[in-house]
């Protein structure tokens, strides 16, 4: 029985070929293998939200998804999330409001809210707290997170219909 | 994490052959199964990664069925337009469920064999003793913190409280559960769970080599005027402290019950019909005493293990409530 497989997994539009256990979750293929640190680990359970990235445009916890398992998947994580070099209207939002202290959640937050604002799930400031409530922040800086996406969305509204 | 072989089954016929092989576990979403790999308490030695099998994942609504099929995932389903106007319930047990990355990621069938969330039986590591993971070792939540434990269907064995949401609905508008092995079955969903006894460890009546394939549920007045109320510690994201699925069918003259079902989640070890309640309440007039009274039957038989009394007087306030909302009676 192999326990190991050779994997081609394309993230952020480039492919990669990694030699991978099994056991490997995306999270450690990133984070140990593919030189992504970006992509956060805290609890490695799928209970805080921290590791949220894209596979195929949908936010999934990649703490909670075996490597193997996105084979022929596109993953996206915080690093392709900018264009030519500049930065996703979210992240520019992040940064005006000042919606994290620490920042260790925010790579998190950040994936979350791109795809919260897509879904139509950033409404109103009751929808983006129960659609962003899988991203936890310990430092508690949840008003500014939620001024964040509310301003982040708005903008993208506004860009979309220009 | 014990090391396992993994395959990707092309279709449902070779995914349940594979399956045969000794300490094998179907791999969809992930999201329960390899949270617990992760904390030794599955050891596969080998995953059958169904989640690319076609004609799985779809969501029909019919005249007089739904039929959802088990790899449609929790967040399609949720979304769905006609689910959400013919069949509120299910739409509401299912995105007031875990987050929006993990009603991505799991699946419907895999959503209905999510296990306990029951601390004693998820950490192997500092408590050898559960009935649920080791038939006779013993019970530490009996004699532990059990304030989140189940007070219905529970054993001298286990206490383990059925942490789903969308059962819930499902056992309320007597679903079927659509099983594939060396035949094809339909189980009502209310038999397809079983309660602990002295077999915590068997949890529902799926068979080695049997495959959910989907979910059917049967369209009706009841289903479109229903509602699932989700009373938790916080706001978002948590699992039920109580719940419950309910819907309600009037007679013409807009204030007697025809049709009622209802459905506890949250306090019981299994998703949990509340039977008692309805038939006091069919025939009669819709009003507030009324419900409340009869709301009371739902914990018939409950016992506390200490600290989940409050759950015994919270359910049938959350039954009442939720009868109230579906009913106009505010």
């Amino acid at each position: 029985m192999s326990v190991t497989r050779q994997l081609s997994i394309e993230i952020n539009g480039q492919r990669h070929n990694l030699h991978l256990d099994h056991r490997t979750t995306l999270l450690d293929a990133l984070r140990e293998h593919a030189d992504l640190p970006g992509t956060k680990k805290g609890c490695d359970q799928g209970q805080c939200g921290a590791c949220t990235l894209h596979v195929d445009g949908e936010r999934v916890l990649s703490c909670l998804t075996l490597a193997v398992q996105v084979e022929g998947r596109q993953v996206t994580t915080i690093e392709g999330l900018q264009a030519n070099g500049v930065m996703h209207a979210v992240q520019s939002a992040f940064i005006e409001h000042d919606a994290f202290q620490c920042g260790y959640c925010t790579p998190g937050q950040i994936m979350s809210a791109v795809a919260c604002i897509r879904e139509g799930h950033a409404g109103s400031d009751d929808d983006i707290r129960e659609y962003m409530s899988g991203n936890i922040c310990r430092c508690g800086a949840y008003p500014h997170i939620v001024a964040a996406v509310r301003d982040a969305a708005s903008r993208l509204k506004k860009e979309m219909s220009l | 994490m014990r090391p396992f072989g993994y395959v990707r089954a092309e279709d449902a016929e070779r995914a349940i052959a594979e399956s045969a092989k000794p300490e094998t576990r179907f791999l969809a979403g992930g999201t329960t199964l390899l949270d617990l790999m992760k904390m030794n308490v599955e050891r596969p030695a080998h995953l059958i990664d169904i989640t690319r099998i076609s004609g799985l994942d779809t969501i029909e609504v019919g005249t007089n069925t739904i039929r959802i099929g088990a790899l449609a995932k929790m967040s399609k389903v949720a979304n769905h337009a006609d689910i959400i106007e013919v069949a509120p319930a299910l739409s509401e047990s299912l995105w007031r469920a875990a987050s929006a990355q993990l009603r991505n990621m799991a699946s419907i069938g895999g959503n209905l064999m999510q296990r306990t969330r029951c601390t004693y039986f998820r950490d192997p590591g500092t408590y050898p003793n559960c009935n649920k993971r080791i038939p006779g070792s013993g019970c530490a939540a009996l004699e532990g913190v059990n304030r989140n434990h189940a007070v219905l269907g529970v054993s001298d064995a286990c206490i383990a409280i059925y942490p789903g949401d969308f059962a819930i609905s499902l056992v309320a508008f007597d679903a079927n559960v659509i099983v594939k092995g060396p035949v094809e079955r339909s189980v009502p969903i209310d038999d397809f769970f079983v309660l602990p006894g002295q077999t915590p460890h068997i949890e529902n009546t799926l068979s080695p080599g049997e495959m959910i394939i989907g979910v059917e549920i049967p369209r009706s007045m009841a289903l479109k005027r229903s509602h699932y109320l989700k009373v938790r510690d916080r706001a978002s994201y948590e699992f039920a402290a109580a719940s419950a699925a309910v819907g309600i069918e009037l007679e013409a003259d807009g204030k007697t019950i025809r049709d009622v079902r209802i459905a506890l989640g949250g306090v019981a070890t299994k998703p949990w019909r509340a039977r008692t309640v309805e038939d006091a309440l069919k025939g009669t007039v819709l009003q507030e005493a009324a419900v409340r009274t009869a709301a009371a039957a739902a914990v018939e038989g409950a016992k506390s293990s200490g600290h989940n009394s409050f759950k015994i007087e919270l359910a049938p306030r959350v039954v009442a409530r939720a009868l109230m909302t579906v009913g106009d009676i505010r």
